[in-house]
């Protein structure tokens, strides 16, 4: 699956202080049942988001007006520790993603949603609980404040105060995502080496 | 003499074809399982890649997360789910992968039918694209959840990328009390861990706890491991293990069996091998277990009060609302608490020993009026057993109704929804928001605590009603 290739993003953030949202709230199993991989976007946070008339929730974050930035979406998401918890369901990042997102920053992550949003070509960056409270903070000063995510430098930046930390990620996960490649294409040139192992196999 | 290694070294170690410098582990999977949820869109990109099944007889399918619990001899009245149903049929058919749809025999929740058809083995890495797929390292097998990415990536490659996660074992000694099930065990330890506590970890079980517990038992902490947020969970096999798996229809025969038994039990680890985290708990402290909140990790003692958010390790903030979403509040008693909703099933507890221990409770009793059961085998082998031991008739005489084999309210993505507002004391393995229906608010327990609140319409210590058990 092909997706944008991520070196450097520049943008405001939406804000999602919650701890422990899982991959339910992020997309309700009642979305799982498509057979092709489009339109999660507009189920994002469904049941947060929207009543039960489908009309939005007005004090949900994604419709709130302070929050977005009319023309050109917002792509990071700041979420709250143990963000994506839950199901190994790939919809929940395929929602993030096809809603607009390319990043999503937390204090901590779900092992499977770390994995699938690699996959799909978002960037989770994990940075410290303390880095994580300036973020709110800063963006609750001025909810337009910008991040930078510079990918190749490792690096998150609140650009009004240029205040900054590191992030850790795999060289090969981080060879994937600049170039746009994935783990399959990898795999695939191993064909003959992954057979004659299967040999080997006593089951 | 070799370095002492853990149980999971010996069978992740095996596994590995190559190590990628500075990155993932290029592991093989011996099966795969998949069903129609989370398999359309990789069959899809197999095909926008031009590629094929490479080893089509290590995979798996069925169905279960969407299929109805009635009627299952009609066509599926849902559209959508009828549509991800035909797909999966057609993408097994199409490359030859053995297909357990709806009304074969073999049909059931995947992490009940892999085990009870003898093709989870110990020693073996299994994967599918669901999170649950934990409930294999019952075995002694590396059993994990992947994304659709991945189910890909199997189907094409036979192979995961992966870095090694680090170890924790997770000791429990000492002898269960009085109902104290299995469930019981696991929902007590996520509970003492939180909901994030093993993240980034692959838990070994160890102690004379697991070491006394059945296959369903150690199925249903293994199942449960995930929700602490561990990759997955796993128990050295043993005589049980052995017993459990001797004559399973797929399970090997004769000389292969005779061969592969030193190996499985060489699977364990060595005296003096190290963990990154290494808990203890003492059974004895572990008593019937009930969530009152929206993760598995907060949930209590059937008897005790709902803690207070300055004694809880999140944050109190995300605390308020999971309680505001349950409509309870801070030092409320759980007992007692009305219940509209009971959800016997699921890859957790929806195993034969499950409807033993329901009966039990429920033999000699009336369900109670303001309650709605669905008791929902995991899969039509559980279903058969349930009618061969007498089971279905102290059901039925209780005023219970057996219902058909699938996922079911687990997540609700068939008919059987928990509406909104309602309570449902479920025995399934998420009581996240909506997670059994928009709005819906679901109380974790295991078999016998359900039992209680069936009867008795309310929240309710099952040991209440075992005096004469």
């Amino acid at each position: 699956m092909a997706y944008d290739k991520f070196t450097i993003l520049r943008s405001s953030a939406v804000p999602m202080p919650n701890e422990n949202v899982d991959t339910d709230q992020i997309i309700p199993a009642r979305f799982l049942k498509a057979t092709e991989r489009k339109g999660f976007g507009d189920n994002l946070f469904r049941d947060w988001r929207y009543n039960n008339d489908d009309t939005p929730k007005a004090d949900f974050v994604l419709n709130n007006p302070t929050y977005s930035s009319e023309g050109s979406p917002r792509k990071i998401l700041v979420g709250g520790k143990n963000f994506g918890s839950g199901s190994s369901r790939e919809h929940a990042a395929w929602a993030i993603y096809d809603y607009g997102f390319r990043c999503v920053v937390s204090s901590f992550f779900a092992d499977i949603f770390q994995a699938n949003s690699i996959n799909v070509g978002i960037l989770p960056v994990r940075v410290s609980p303390e880095f994580l409270e300036k973020i709110f903070a800063a963006i609750e000063a001025d909810p337009t404040t910008e991040l930078e995510v510079n990918l190749p430098a490792q690096t998150i930046t609140l650009l009004a105060t240029g205040e900054s930390e590191s992030f850790a990620i795999n060289e090969y996960k981080k060879h994937n995502l600049t170039n746009g490649y994935d783990d399959i294409d990898y795999l695939l040139s191993m064909k003959e080496e992954i057979g004659a192992y299967a040999e080997t196999r006593p089951f | 003499m070799s370095t002492p290694t853990t149980l999971f070294d010996k069978v992740w170690d095996a596994h590995v074809i190559r190590q990628v410098k500075d990155g993932p582990d290029v592991l093989f999977i011996d099966r795969h399982f998949i069903h129609e949820v989370t398999s359309p869109v990789a069959f899809l990109g197999l095909e926008g890649r031009g590629a094929t099944v490479l080893f089509p007889e290590r995979t798996f399918a069925t169905a279960d997360h969407n299929t109805p619990t009635l009627n299952q001899h009609l066509p599926v009245a849902d559209p959508m789910s009828a549509n991800q149903l035909a797909a999966l049929e057609r993408n097994a058919a199409h490359y030859g992968i053995s297909h357990w749809g709806l009304g074969h025999i073999k049909n059931g929740i995947v992490h009940v039918v892999g085990p009870e058809n003898g093709i989870t083995l110990p020693g073996m890495t299994i994967v599918c694209g669901d999170s649950h797929t934990s409930t294999h390292g019952a075995f002694g097998a590396i059993a994990f959840g992947i994304g659709t990415s991945e189910v890909e990536m199997v189907l094409a490659t036979q192979c995961i990328m992966q870095p090694k996660p680090k170890k924790m074992r997770i000791t429990v000694n000492g002898k269960p009390g009085k109902a104290v099930l299995p469930k019981d065990v696991i929902l007590y330890i996520i509970s003492q861990t939180s909901a994030s506590g093993a993240t980034g970890y692959f838990v070994e079980y160890a102690g004379e706890v697991f070491e006394n517990m059945s296959m369903e038992g150690r199925m249903t902490v293994c199942n449960m491991t995930i929700e602490m947020g561990a990759r997955g969970g796993m128990i050295a096999p043993d005589q049980t293990t052995l017993d459990y798996l001797k004559g399973r229809e797929l399970s090997p025969k004769g000389e292969q069996w005779n061969k592969l038994v030193p190996y499985w039990l060489s699977l364990k680890t060595d005296e003096g091998a190290t963990f990154d985290l290494d808990l203890t708990f003492d059974a004895a402290d572990i008593e019937p277990q009930i969530t009152y909140g929206t993760n598995p990790g907060l949930g209590t003692g059937v008897t005790h009060q709902i803690p207070t958010a300055d004694s809880v390790k999140d944050g109190s903030a995300s605390y308020k609302k999971s309680l505001q979403y349950m409509g309870f509040a801070e030092n409320e008693s759980m007992i007692g608490k009305p219940v509209d909703f009971v959800f016997l099933g699921s890859c957790t507890n929806g195993r034969i020993e499950d409807f033993r221990a329901f009966a039990s409770i429920v033999k000699g009793r009336q369900k109670a009026d303001n309650i709605t059961a669905w008791l929902v085998p995991g899969s039509h082998i559980v279903e058969k057993q349930i009618q061969e031991e007498g089971i279905l008739d102290v059901l039925t005489q209780a005023g219970f109704e057996l219902r058909q084999p699938g996922c079911s309210a687990c997540l609700a993505m068939n008919e059987d929804k928990v509406p909104a507002g309602k309570y449902a004391v479920s025995t399934s393995n998420r009581n996240f928001e909506g997670r059994q229906g928009p709005g819906a608010r679901t109380l974790l327990a295991s078999p016998l605590v359900a039992a209680a609140a069936a009867v008795t319409g309310v929240v309710t210590d099952p040991r209440g009603l075992m005096e004469n058990a």
